[in-house]
């Protein structure tokens, strides 16, 4: 307990409650009937079992399926998990809550073999031999759809389906069997996908079908869905949430990690709150409890759901977009007439769906990507053809979206990094050679300044937690005094105490008269710190309209293409 | 098979047409054309094997960069196995030996001990100069030459069965074999659905319960006996002798060849004719006096081409996503 | 909120003048472990001169002899000293231009061919410009500088363009070179008719040889100086910084608006200068004409060299000489005992395979970072 900013009333990246934003996740209604049920078990033996051991039947909870005791698991000097002990039984929902860095993915690629425990036991009906790898979890009934999807990009729908378990003819390859399996289990499930269509085509929404219909299509007891409602609309979510009731009234069961307080409240059974890597908290009494419970138990304070900011003083236009075009990777039209003002003072959410151009806007922007038409100027400048070099050195800070990838280079030491787009300019180089003392003592202000937890300036970034190397980021791209500060995802993977920090200085920024453009996967972010909404899809503005009194609903359809 | 077709609509329009223009050559000059035809494909025999080793590799994620290397060292091997042991069995043996060996080194090293790929094949490269030179005693006969076969029935189609069944030896036999095999295997039998996924994207292997290190490891090692086969192929059936670094960047072809077949074994082989073709017909127009350009500047032919061909096909072909990449399992 | 304990820093910076604290503790063991990669390299070097030894053993001569032989005819004999420091000079040169490339993520394996046909070219010219005297060495230096880069640049010109692997291309332009300048020597315009089989180019003035100045020569001295020269400005220079930047992290490179293909052709260019530099060098200090045989395998060696240096080019002068070394005791060793010169082939491809092995310094160390790695290459892009 050691954060010295924290007050308890700065801003937080957790939703309010009761505010005009509020949504609450509606589980669409699902069958509930036997036949139903009966046809879309995933494992038919448990029709033979008695509905108070195999959990079949709407309410129902059977017997334990997977109970943890007392499981440890460090990296290095990291502790991961801490003395971990839970249970889950059939027919039930149990949702791991916690924040980023809490430890439930570790927990649970330990469940599925890819991480051996250091300690502690994990027994899967009933059986106590240790997991060995995924293919040993898979044959013990455990599915797993991981939160980066876990599919061949290149190959079909089908082809994905059926890799290691894979039916053949004669030798060859039977892909029939394969798309007829995914169409039945498509069709038992409500998961739409098409069979021969090639996985890299499919929007993030179809691909996470996909995984589902993937784990489905092995006889799974248990299903785990790691944040499976990142990438999705606000309706793309409560379709998902009516599968998952759905497939726990049928005897499956379902560990659903996540650290949206709102769906845990609206799906699960049974909830296990981690931090710091341990059990913290445990609720069964779903209906009487409310987020801020869960808020306060998940980050260990009670905490204050707001983003304290003053009413935004917008200036002069400092960004001005037009009819901007921009191709992906796969030269696809990524951008597609994209038109959008910032001015100084205030802060652009744009709000949508990942994958809807977000990132190419943001690189074009910077200057990594090529423009193919329309214009951006930065005040009376042109930077439509502009590179990094010059669209920095014009006045704009740039946190990216992966910090590991182009933020920041590892190896490097927090000094180097800190001055990673100013390492040629005075005072921290001479006629081409560098001054080590300026360096240093620009790092150790910066360093103080952000509350880089750290060794010293000379400690590697890359050895850095996720939280400290964003403000290494972040420091570095608020200092140069930018007219424009794009920040993409700028919280992603980031630790409550450094959420409140990096929003606070965007904040500032914005109140030092910074246009800000915040591009954000989380609505509940944009909603709590933009000034002006933009919501995108395909590649263009929908619709903007001021943050204040938006309406989450609205927005949600916006996103999904609905306009 | 209609299907089949429109899909892979522009290589069989292609393949028709250089198919058409190599018969009405052949009628027209016969004697010419044979001999040149023979000489593309008793050239492109040990690219094609290289190239399929380069192929079964970085399919599964592994760049072979040591081919060179494996070639080389299984000419010598295959070479003076024969020679001193008086049997070709045993040279052959031996050749494949070292390929399979050299082939397990590469893959230990970077799939188990996730060294760089690109030094670990480079290494092997001068390590396998290092042997070969030093061991190299010269003066050796084969005890006898590789025998040939022609293969009856087939040896007496018009062109193509004089090409490749007509007086031809076990290897180039296996390199159509396997030309055809590879190709069959990788793209419909589960080896090949599964080698495709873990040199594509490795993880999503995993996580469906394949193994991604033994199947890297196994495929890389046995990839290595097709290497071996190229190396006696160079030592002892295309020529009888065995000379200080007579690899000469065949490898490094083969490795231009693969991305030049985008990574399709029967594309792969195409290239390899057209390389040996290429070459083949500037050594005629050379003896014809058609051209005019000094013989070691000729030579250099295969090394150009293979640089103009990646000039003009990178960019053009999509390499298997994790090729390069060490596969490491978090906390294992 | 509690702080998660930080991990120690693994890697120790580079940049900074005053490094951060390293672990404390006295004693022979901390030494040993904040000096983690020199004792990688010393465990390699022992290695390999153990299993030297066996093969040496194995040839029927006792190994202690074979290697007293070559140091004692490398260091000791009358003028060894100056052949040794003669033949550490192209080595340096061609080791930094192995270690450049690397340090922005290529590996440039065509130090041969810039080395074989910058020496060609300049000999040519030095030939051709016979009676300028001293004006001689100059243009046939400057001459194979200037080959060398545009050798070079071909490969880096196709990574950039056209996104060709560096590795194939330099391999592929190291055998073109071979084919050229045989053409070069034997019907081209560097043929030069003497009594000799060997096909060479005509000899140069004595007055454009390169000087060695009290038993040391001018070309250790040069070479040496642009070793302290390119270790200064990848450590204190922008220019460094940008090439480092390229090397470790291409993406944040890019972000942090770094040029990253003018740092590749830049490179390159300055490695195939210094490959081109040594082979001219050669022609003038050494062979005083050019043949084909006189790159013997001066280029590949760099790449043992820079490996052996960790990319670190101060480093590569040490390396170059413990080479120079063995390729001129091996001449007395051949004379000495009957063993064949390639044994120095075998023994330092020995040595490039256990430096470059990044388990030996997990099983010396039992530490599980990667740090002997030595560079990261990427693969068709």
């Amino acid at each position: 307990m050691s954060t010295p900013a924290n007050d308890g009333t700065q801003p937080r990246g957790i939703p309010t409650e009761g505010t005009p934003t509020e949504y609450d996740p509606t589980v669409p209604e699902v069958d509930t009937s036997e036949e139903h049920l009966a046809a879309i078990v995933t494992n038919e033996e448990i029709l033979a079992l008695p509905a108070e051991v195999s959990g079949f039947g709407a309410g129902n909870v059977g017997e334990v399926i997977l109970d943890v005791k007392n499981l440890s698991k460090s990296f290095g000097s990291v502790h991961a998990n801490k003395d971990i002990t839970l249970q889950v039984r059939r027919g039930e929902i149990v949702a791991l809550l916690g924040e980023n860095g809490a430890g439930k993915s570790t927990l649970m690629n330990q469940i599925f073999g890819l991480i051996t425990p250091d300690t502690g036991e994990v027994t899967i009906k009933g059986d106590k031999t240790p997991i060995k790898d995924p293919r040993d979890a898979i044959s013990r009934g455990i599915g797993m759809v991981h939160q980066h999807f876990q599919l061949v990009p290149v190959m079909t729908v089908a082809e994905n389906v059926m890799l290691g378990h894979e039916t053949t003819k004669g030798g060859v390859l039977d892909l029939d069997t394969a798309r007829q399996m995914v169409r039945e289990l498509s069709e038992k499930h409500n998961l739409a996908v098409d069979p021969d269509a090639d996985v890299e085509d499919l929007p993030v929404g179809t691909q996470q079908r996909v995984e589902i219909v993937k784990a489905l299509s092995r006889k799974v007891d248990l299903l785990i869905l790691d944040e499976p409602t990142a990438v999705l609309t606000p309706q793309e979510t409560d379709e998902l949430l009516g599968v998952m009731r759905d497939l726990a009234n049928g005897g499956t069961s379902i560990v659903f990690i996540t650290h949206k307080l709102r769906e845990v409240l609206a799906v699960a059974d049974h909830v296990y709150v981690l931090r710091h890597g341990a059990v913290v908290g445990e609720v069964t009494d779903i209906a009487n409890t409310t987020t801020t419970d869960l808020a306060t138990m998940m980050v260990g304070r009670s905490v204050v759901l707001n983003v304290e900011k003053d009413a935004a003083t917008p200036g002069e236009v400092v960004l001005q977009i037009e009819n901007l075009h921009v191709k992906d990777d796969r030269n696809l039209g990524a951008v597609n007439g994209f038109d959008l003002q910032v001015r100084a003072g205030e802060i652009v959410g744009v709000a949508g769906v990942e994958g809807n151009g977000q990132r190419e806007l943001v690189e074009a922007l910077a200057g990594m990507r090529k423009v193919v038409s329309g214009t951006m100027r930065l005040g009376d400048l042109d930077l439509t053809k502009a590179n990094p070099y010059q669209t920095h050195h014009a006045g704009v800070g740039h946190i990216p979206e992966d910090r590991e990838k182009h933020g920041l280079v590892g190896a490097y030491s927090i000094a180097d990094n800190l001055v990673l787009n100013e390492y040629d300019q005075e005072p921290f180089a001479k006629s081409g050679v560098r001054q080590f003392d300026k360096i240093r003592a620009y790092a150790e202000k910066l360093r103080e300044e952000f509350d880089i937890r750290s060794s010293g300036v000379g400690q590697s970034a890359g050895s850095l937690s996720g939280g400290n190397k964003q403000k290494v980021v972040v420091a570095r791209e608020l200092t140069f005094g930018p007219k424009l500060l794009m920040a993409a995802q700028p919280t992603r993977g980031v630790d409550v105490g450094s959420i409140e920090f990096i929003h606070k200085r965007i904040v500032a920024a914005r109140d030092g008269g910074a246009g800000v453009l915040l591009v954000s996967a989380e609505l509940d972010e944009i909603l709590s710190l933009a000034d002006r909404i933009a919501v995108v899809h395909g590649g263009q503005v929908v619709k903007e309209m001021p943050a204040e009194g938006a309406d989450r609903a609205e927005i949600g359809r916006l996103m999904a293409g609905d306009h | 098979m209609a299907a089949w077709i429109q899909r892979n609509k522009f290589s069989v329009i292609l393949g028709v047409v250089v198919l058409v223009l190599a018969y009405i050559y052949y009628f027209s000059d016969k004697t010419t054309a044979l001999s040149m035809y023979r000489y593309a494909w008793t050239y492109a025999v040990p690219l094609v094997l290289c190239a399929l080793v380069g192929v079964i590799g970085e399919r599964s994620g592994v760049v072979n960069i040591g081919i060179e290397g494996q070639l080389l060292v299984s000419a010598f091997a295959g070479f003076f196995g024969a020679a001193y042991s008086g049997s070709l069995i045993v040279g052959i043996l031996s050749g494949v030996g070292c390929g399979l060996i050299l082939g397990g080194f590469l893959a230990w090293t970077t799939v188990k001990w996730r060294m760089d790929q690109i030094i670990a094949g480079v290494v092997l490269n001068i390590v396998a100069t290092g042997i070969t030179s030093f061991y190299y005693k010269p003066g050796q006969l084969l005890p006898a030459l590789m025998p040939h076969w022609s293969i009856p029935g087939l040896s007496s189609i018009p062109l193509i069965g004089e090409v490749f069944f007509k007086g031809t030896g076990v290897i180039a036999l296996i390199a159509i074999i396997a030309v055809f095999g590879i190709h069959f295997g990788l793209f419909k039998t589960t080896w090949g659905l599964r080698t495709r996924a873990i040199g594509e994207y490795p993880s999503a292997a995993d996580t469906a319960g394949i193994n991604v290190i033994t199947m890297r490891l196994v495929n890389v090692t046995l990839a290595g006996a097709l290497a071996g086969l190229a190396g006696v192929f160079l030592s002892m059936d295309s020529t009888s002798s065995f000379e200080r670094g007579m690899s000469a960047g065949r490898g490094f072809l083969a490795l231009a060849i693969m991305i030049f077949g985008a990574w399709r074994p029967l594309r792969a082989a195409a290239a390899a004719l057209f390389f040996g073709f290429v070459t083949a017909a500037a050594s005629q127009l050379q003896a014809d006096q058609v051209i005019n350009v000094p013989p070691q500047l000729v030579g250099t032919l295969p090394y150009v081409l293979t640089l103009v061909v990646l000039a003009v096909a990178a960019g053009r072909v999509r390499a298997p996503g994790a090729v390069g990449q060490p596969f490491v399992k978090e906390g294992k | 909120m509690s702080v998660t304990p930080e991990p120690p820093p693994t890697t120790a910076p580079t940049k900074a003048p005053n490094p951060p604290e390293e672990p404390s503790g006295a004693g022979l063991f901390s030494l040993i472990l904040r000096r983690q990669s020199i004792v990688v390299i010393l465990v390699a070097l022992l290695g390999s001169a153990l299993i030297g030894a066996a093969l040496i053993r194995y040839q029927g001569v006792s190994p202690w002899y074979a290697y007293q032989t070559i140091f004692k005819e490398a260091l000791l004999v009358d003028g060894g000293l100056t052949r040794t420091l003669l033949k550490t000079a192209p080595l340096i040169l061609t080791g930094l231009a192995v270690v450049i490339p690397l340090r922005v993520g290529l590996f440039n394996i065509g130090g041969q061919g810039q080395f074989v046909i910058s020496a060609a070219v300049a000999g040519v010219t030095a030939y051709a410009a016979r009676g300028a005297g001293f004006g001689a060495l100059i243009i046939g230096l400057l001459v194979g500088v200037l080959v060398g880069a545009m050798w070079a640049s071909i490969a880096a010109l196709l990574k950039t363009w056209r996104g060709v692997h560096e590795v194939i291309t330099t391999i592929m332009l190291n055998n073109i070179a071979a084919g050229i300048i045989w053409w070069m020597v034997t019907t081209g315009p560097g043929a030069f008719k003497n009594t000799s089989q060997i096909p060479m180019t005509g000899p140069i003035d004595k007055a454009a040889w390169m000087p060695t100045i009290a038993g040391i020569p001018l070309g250790f001295v040069i070479a040496a100086a642009l070793a302290i020269l390119c270790g200064w400005m990848l450590s204190r220079t922008t220019m460094g910084f940008r090439f480092d930047t390229v090397g470790k992290n291409k993406f944040a490179a890019g972000y942090a608006g770094i040029p990253i293909n003018r740092v590749i052709l830049l490179s390159m260019v300055l490695a195939g200068g210094l490959a081109g530099l040594a082979g001219a060098m050669e022609v003038h200090g050494v062979m005083h004409h050019f043949e084909p045989a006189i790159g013997g395998t001066l280029g590949f060696d760099g790449i043992t060299i820079a490996l052996l240096a960790r990319s670190n080019p101060i480093w590569t002068i040490p390396a170059a000489f413990l080479v120079g070394i063995l390729r001129t005791g091996a001449a007395g060793l051949q004379f000495a005992t009957g063993i064949a010169p390639e044994i120095v082939d075998l023994i330092l491809a020995i040595t490039l395979l256990l430096v470059s092995i990044p388990v030996l310094g997990r099983w010396i160390f039992r530490s599980r970072a990667d740090k002997v790695q030595a560079a990261a290459t990427s693969w068709g892009n």
